[in-house]
């Protein structure tokens, strides 16, 4: 069952979001897809509302994304991307905000390098907070298109078998859509190797695998994670080469199953690293479709947000 | 100038044996009489102390005075206050001051500054770095340091990490009957590590610091304690592993000794959920079973000492996101308190041990004399009401930094007074 209105003022996380609030943003995003088929994009809601997007942490896919959400609900948009972060800068996070907020902002979106950061931001501020993403914990808009999405294409998320394959300790993809899928009553299995696989995530319902070639008989979608190039190499595996080897996403490696495995990326793909071209770009990639009910997850979430106000 | 009758207290003292209901004549800061029914001849103050414990002066060996450098943080003065507010006569103040206490000079003026605090009431006895500027390379001049009066060697925060420096310093430490006192962690596993690897740290998405980081130094610090034949004590124990170690070498009868924080039998890592930077310290709060074996190892004795890493910082510096915030919560005000309720009210160690490990052991660590309540001895003395409920308010707090997750807390037991130098401090 869906609730009328989200139960918390902000969207923090999937962690502890009750499952009618996952199945009222799910729902209320149906509509919004739809909108973004008409000619005319832009609907009303947020009319007179404000809204910074604060952007800590470089990002393109998920700035634009919430930005054309909050455009196309009528919100008036301000916004700033900036390296590094706030501290870095001489003012801390509790300043900048609570001088953007001064200027009668109505919600904030922050992206933020250190987990937690939305958190403590809520704590600080009177509007809502949405996190676009904080540190290696949560991103609960990513993981909520994902769900919308697999929702489109298998018509529920009870029973689903995804495996999110990658770099699960550092990534906040992963996390949200642990939450968020298992509280759905999907299954969730993560794979990858050893050093990227954080400590007792078992804990969280998740069954844990290190071969591809065991995962792939029973998935019905594999949600493949970006890997982190520069940082990673050499230090939680040996080489680019060797992790395409073995973990790589490869035409030839999900031919082995019998019933063919939806693919999905949060972006942006490294090509021939985790993914591989005719993976990324056949017909069993819903990637292209992720960033278009991005828009929708997002416009209802800002919308079931306003209007909780 | 102290002289006080305090009248019908339970006197509790190991050194010499006693524990009964007593009276004590001090005066001019001098125990001059210990007894029952000890009445005087003129005019003098009389306190009553009935239901109330008199102590051994309590010492915290692991505090940051934060002056010099950090005067913002804490002074020697506001640490001071905050020490004789939570009931001890004497601290060992760390020496990741800037300078850090790699030099004489230092010390002299850390000693300067604790005697024209509260008239010199509570007792500062400098932990001196073990190497120059506490950064691992070159021995600090510990012979000079030691006869100024270092009372022990440590770069707190900053592990001794080459195993060559760590012999040497063992060794000539030794010398001049000093401990080192090593933070243990292996920092090659710990680079950008903000709490306890585990279950929260993944729910979290806040990079751990493994405990067995921990064990490995400790681990490696008693093979060359053993060679070395030289003393050791291990500051803020936080693991189970790392009192398996202890407790091995104390079998092995080597000058091994340990002290733990009240945070650490408190707490775990459970109490980071909700990013309270005051949650933020190092060694991070660890598992529910690593405070059950903290608690294990106070009651049969392996953990010899409670001290508390009391470590103020700002307002503004724990404002921020957790992974930005610096470690350390402050400790000297709460220390008794979560002694008492959650080892002496839960029968874990009685409060005679509890006296132990907040005065007797630490004492002996550090070489000092016992202090013997008896006539003809200085008074120094805290004084506990074993009962007395109260709500943690940290802006009651006397130190200058409130940073704690205890705030809220109900407690039972509090110090109601010390006496120490001629000078006495009693709690409103």
């Amino acid at each position: 069952m869906a609730g009328v209105q989200l139960q918390s003022k902000h969207v923090l996380g999937l962690d502890g979001m009750p499952r009618e609030d996952i199945q009222l943003i799910l729902d209320t995003a149906v509509s919004f897809r739809e909108i973004l088929d008409r000619p005319i994009k832009k609907v009303p809601p947020l009319q007179g509302k404000t809204i910074a997007n604060m952007f800590f942490e470089s990002s393109t896919r998920t700035r634009l994304s919430f930005e054309l959400a909050e455009r196309r609900l009528s919100a008036d948009v301000l916004g700033f991307q900036s390296l590094g972060s706030s501290v870095s800068k001489g003012e801390t996070l509790k300043d900048t905000a609570r001088n953007i907020e001064a200027m009668k902002v109505d919600m904030v979106v922050i992206r933020h390098s250190a987990s937690g950061a939305p958190h403590y931001l809520a704590q600080v501020i009177q509007g809502s907070v949405i996190n676009a993403g904080d540190g290696s914990h949560e991103h609960p808009t990513q993981a909520l298109l994902d769900m919308y999405t697999l929702r489109e294409k298998f018509g529920k998320l009870e029973g689903l078998r995804i495996c999110i394959v990658g770099d699960i300790s550092h990534s906040r993809v992963a996390l949200s859509n642990i939450y968020g899928l298992t509280a759905m009553g999907a299954k969730v299995s993560v794979c990858g190797p050893a050093t990227m696989i954080p400590k007792e995530i078992e804990r969280l319902n998740v069954q844990v695998f290190h071969r591809i070639d065991e995962v792939i008989e029973h998935v019905d979608a594999l949600n493949v994670l970006r890997i982190q190039l520069e940082r990673d190499a050499g230090r939680l595996f040996p080489s680019i080469r060797e992790y395409h080897q073995y973990y790589g996403i490869t035409k030839q490696r999900l031919d082995k199953a019998t019933t063919p495995i939806t693919i999905m990326h949060p972006g942006p793909i490294n090509r021939d690293v985790e993914l591989s071209a005719d993976v990324a770009d056949s017909e069993h990639s819903l990637i292209l479709q992720q960033v278009l009910n991005g828009v929708a997850i997002r416009m209802a979430v800002l919308y079931l947000l306003s209007a909780r106000n | 100038m102290v002289s006080v009758l305090l009248k019908n207290g339970r006197l509790i003292d190991p050194a010499t044996g006693r524990d009964e209901t007593a009276d004590i004549l001090i005066r001019e800061g001098r125990i001059e009489k210990v007894g029952q029914s000890v009445s005087t001849s003129g005019k003098i103050e009389v306190k009553d102390l009935k239901g109330k414990i008199i102590a051994p002066g309590f010492i915290d060996m692991h505090v940051h005075l934060r002056e010099p450098g950090f005067e913002h943080k804490e002074t020697i003065l506001t640490g001071c206050q905050s020490a004789a507010a939570g009931g001890f006569t004497a601290v060992c103040c760390m020496p990741n001051t800037n300078p850090a206490i790699d030099d004489a000079s230092v010390i002299r003026f850390i000693q300067e500054k604790g005697k024209s605090a509260l008239g010199g009431l509570v007792d500062i006895y400098p932990v001196a770095a073990v190497t120059k500027e506490r950064k691992g390379e070159t021995l600090a001049p510990m012979a000079e340091l030691s006869e100024a009066g270092a009372i022990a060697f440590s770069d707190d925060g900053d592990p001794v990490h080459d195993s060559e420096i760590m012999r040497r310093a063992l060794e000539y430490a030794n010398m001049f009957k000093k401990p080192i006192i090593q933070h243990a962690q292996e920092m090659s596993m710990t680079r950008g590590g903000v709490m306890n690897e585990g279950f929260v740290s993944t729910g979290l998405g806040l990079p751990g610091m493994p405990g067995v980081a921990e064990d490995i130094v400790v681990s490696r610090d008693i093979f060359l304690v053993e060679y070395t034949k030289t003393q050791y004590h291990v500051a803020h124990m936080s693991t189970a592993g790392c009192l398996e170690l202890v407790r091995g070498a104390k079998e092995r009868k080597m000058q091994v000794s340990c002290e733990v924080t009240p945070h650490h039998f408190v707490l775990t890592d459970e109490k980071v959920r909700g990013y309270d930077t005051n949650t933020k310290m190092n060694p991070p709060l660890r598992t529910k079973e690593d405070v059950e074996a903290m608690k294990e190892g106070l009651r049969d004795g392996t953990i010899d000492v409670i001290a508390t890493d009391h470590a103020p910082h700002s307002y503004d510096e724990k404002q921020v996101e957790y992974q930005h915030a610096p470690f350390g919560i402050v400790g000297l005000e709460t220390a008794i308190g979560l002694s008492i309720t959650e080892l002496v009210m839960k029968k874990i160690i009685s409060l005679n041990q509890l006296i132990e490990k907040f005065s007797v052991n630490p004492r002996r660590i550090l070489h000092l004399p016992d202090i013997r309540i008896e006539a003809g001895s200085p008074a120094n003395l805290t004084i506990i009401d074993p009962s007395i409920e109260w709500t943690v308010d940290p802006q009651q707090f006397k130190s200058k930094s409130k940073n704690t997750p205890f705030g809220g807390f109900r407690l039972t037991g509090k110090s109601v007074g010390v006496i120490n130098n001629n000078q006495a401090y009693w709690s409103a």
